[in-house]
């Protein structure tokens, strides 16, 4: 059976294959917003809704984390007020702004 | 009353903190997850409508027990979840939790750190959509996502069977099952995994699954590459025979096993020693976990044996350190415990040789290969660094020529494979090429946690 028939057909890298229940909370990413749900890691949420995290800085290879779990380190985004974050074990807030690259958070 | 300090909220940690709970201590355990649990039996939001049942299978029972354990100890612990230990100083940890920086000291510490994945770098994988074996069940369990519609599983370990099984339970289309070690490892290795045969025909079964379900099991390839632009297309391997393959695929899980996280315990300071069966630096302990003066490690954080010997090697510290306080010692139990972490051991010991980590991959590796994620040093780098004229042959000193192990993962990824390349180029045992030695902050930290730091000295 394709993708297609089964219905999971996702404009992101990851699938989302369980119901989250609770509160929708918007963000805005690079500018533009994006919906998540209450519970949702912030790079779940990029990946659902695209198919990378940020551009390295040797290079600008495009990168989507690797161990989500908090140890390699690759899925570093900064927040509206300049901290960086680890996308993996971040979980989204109603009203944040995410900058994949810290150039344009304003801060650097 | 002596302060005893857990770092780990995993099986090792909460087993643990549950015997010193039962001995009259108030442990703090310090827990960098937001909920206990560790990475294995790791529980999913209230909130995710995920059937963990399902998903851990015959291990179900002895997750919901853990978690149950947990809750029922719950308000006799002090418990900071969130919370990363960056540091280890005279007897105090440096955390680091919202952005609050907070030194806690310790009278006696047991370290639970738990495990990452170990990889061997290949062409392709710093691609987005591969992830680590690991992660890819942290993922699922975590937020209820898969990484991929249509996944490979690749590298080398027994998680490859049951992560496609959960995967394949889930909904997701597996391509393929790649092992790189061919099925004749896994008779040799049979000695030591009859310790545990219980965990063996698990092992089995998962296979038997998956083969019935029709995903394609293929042993003993070597893997060549990941392939995309931008994005992961599909994995090039060698199969068994020698037969060259493309698996089309969006998405690939990838690892060689786990690796201790043992850099709280170099800075608590535990010593290591070289092992030729694992081909890791694991630091030494006695048989109950003592490391060193009030120094106690357990669980995967000190060497890999699973989540069962990680609960019963943590419930084994807690009394050695208990006994060490001059608190008397239940011996039947003691001698239970250390024959069930034993086997367990054991197992894991023969699992190392069944599912083996890849070295002919490491001197294969085309030297445009990326060996450093984090700082993009390639293979080719390290050994041009190696083959100067009096160039090192230490891989402290090849990190300090090419950065490879500089970045922001601290050499956690590429460490391992570092130690091969070097041996490799310059034709030294990897015993003697030594180990990437670990720092504070053993992760990123904020400049401003270091300053508050140094104001409350």
């Amino acid at each position: 059976m394709s993708d297609e028939a089964l219905g999971r057909v996702s404009k992101g890298q990851f699938v989302r294959v369980a119901t989250r229940r609770g509160a929708s909370l918007r963000l805005t990413v690079d500018g533009d917003p994006v919906e998540a749900v209450e519970g949702d890691s912030l790079l779940a949420v990029l990946m659902l809704n695209g198919r990378a995290v940020r551009h390295l800085e040797f290079g600008g290879e495009p990168r989507a984390g690797f161990c989500l779990m908090g140890a390699c380190q690759d899925c570093w985004v900064w927040l509206g007020d300049g901290e960086r974050v680890r996308a993996c074990t971040t979980l989204v807030a109603d009203g944040i702004t995410v900058w994949t690259d810290p150039r344009r958070s304003g801060h650097v | 009353m002596s302060k005893v300090v857990i770092v780990g909220g995993g099986p090792a940690g909460i087993r643990a903190a549950s015997v010193l709970v039962e001995a009259g201590l108030r442990p703090v355990l310090v827990d960098e997850g937001r909920r206990a649990g560790g990475q294995g039996y790791r529980a999913p939001a209230p909130n995710l409508d995920l059937d963990m049942k399902s998903l851990m299978g015959t291990e179900a029972d002895k997750y919901s027990r853990l978690h149950a354990l947990f809750a029922s100890m719950r308000e006799r612990i002090d418990y900071h979840h969130g919370t990363l230990v960056w540091g280890v100083h005279e007897r105090a940890l440096h955390t680091l939790a919202d952005g609050v920086a907070r030194t806690i000291p310790y009278d006696a510490l047991i370290l639970a750190t738990g495990a990452t994945d170990r990889i061997m770098p290949l062409p392709g994988w710093t691609l987005p959509g591969v992830f680590t074996l690991g992660g890819a069940q942290v993922i699922l369990k975590d937020q209820g996502c898969l990484i991929g519609n249509r996944v490979v599983f690749l590298g080398s370990s027994p998680l490859l069977f049951l992560a496609a099984l959960q995967y394949r339970k889930s909904g997701a289309s597996v391509a393929a099952v790649v092992d790189t070690t061919p099925l004749s490892a896994k008779l040799v290795a049979m000695r030591d995994l009859m310790a545990s045969p219980r965990t063996l025909a698990r092992g089995v079964m998962y296979r038997t699954a998956l083969r019935r379900a029709g995903v394609p099991l293929i042993d003993g390839a070597t893997a060549l590459g990941v392939h995309g632009k931008e994005r992961v297309e599909g994995v090039r391997i060698k199969d068994g025979r020698g037969h060259e393959r493309f698996i089309h695929c969006d998405a690939v899980a990838y690892g060689h096993g786990l690796k201790p996280e043992t850099q709280l315990a170099e800075l608590a300071g535990a010593h290591f020693r070289f092992d030729p069966v694992f081909r890791l630096w694991l630091p030494e302990t006695d048989t109950d976990g003592r490391a060193g003066p009030d120094l106690y490690l357990a669980g995967d954080g000190a060497t890999i044996g699973g989540a069962d010997a990680a609960e019963a090697s943590g419930a084994l510290a807690a009394h050695a350190l208990l006994a060490d306080m001059g608190r008397p010692s239940p011996e039947p139990e003691l001698a239970r415990l250390r024959r069930q972490v034993g086997r367990l051991r054991r197992f894991q010991r023969g699992l190392a040789r069944a599912f083996a980590w890849p070295v002919s991959q490491a001197a294969a590796l085309p030297d445009e290969t990326i060996a450093c994620r984090c700082e993009a040093v390639t293979v080719g780098e390290i050994r041009a660094a190696i083959q100067t004229p009096l160039g090192p042959r230490e891989v402290n000193r090849v990190k300090a020529l090419t950065r490879c192990g500089m970045g922001r993962c601290q050499g956690r990824f590429c460490g391992p494979a570092l130690q091969e390349i070097v041996s490799g180029a310059c034709g030294e045992p990897v015993a003697d090429v030594g180990r990437l030695r670990s720092q504070a902050p053993v992760k990123p930290i904020p400049l401003h946690a270091v300053s508050e730091l140094e104001q409350t000295r």
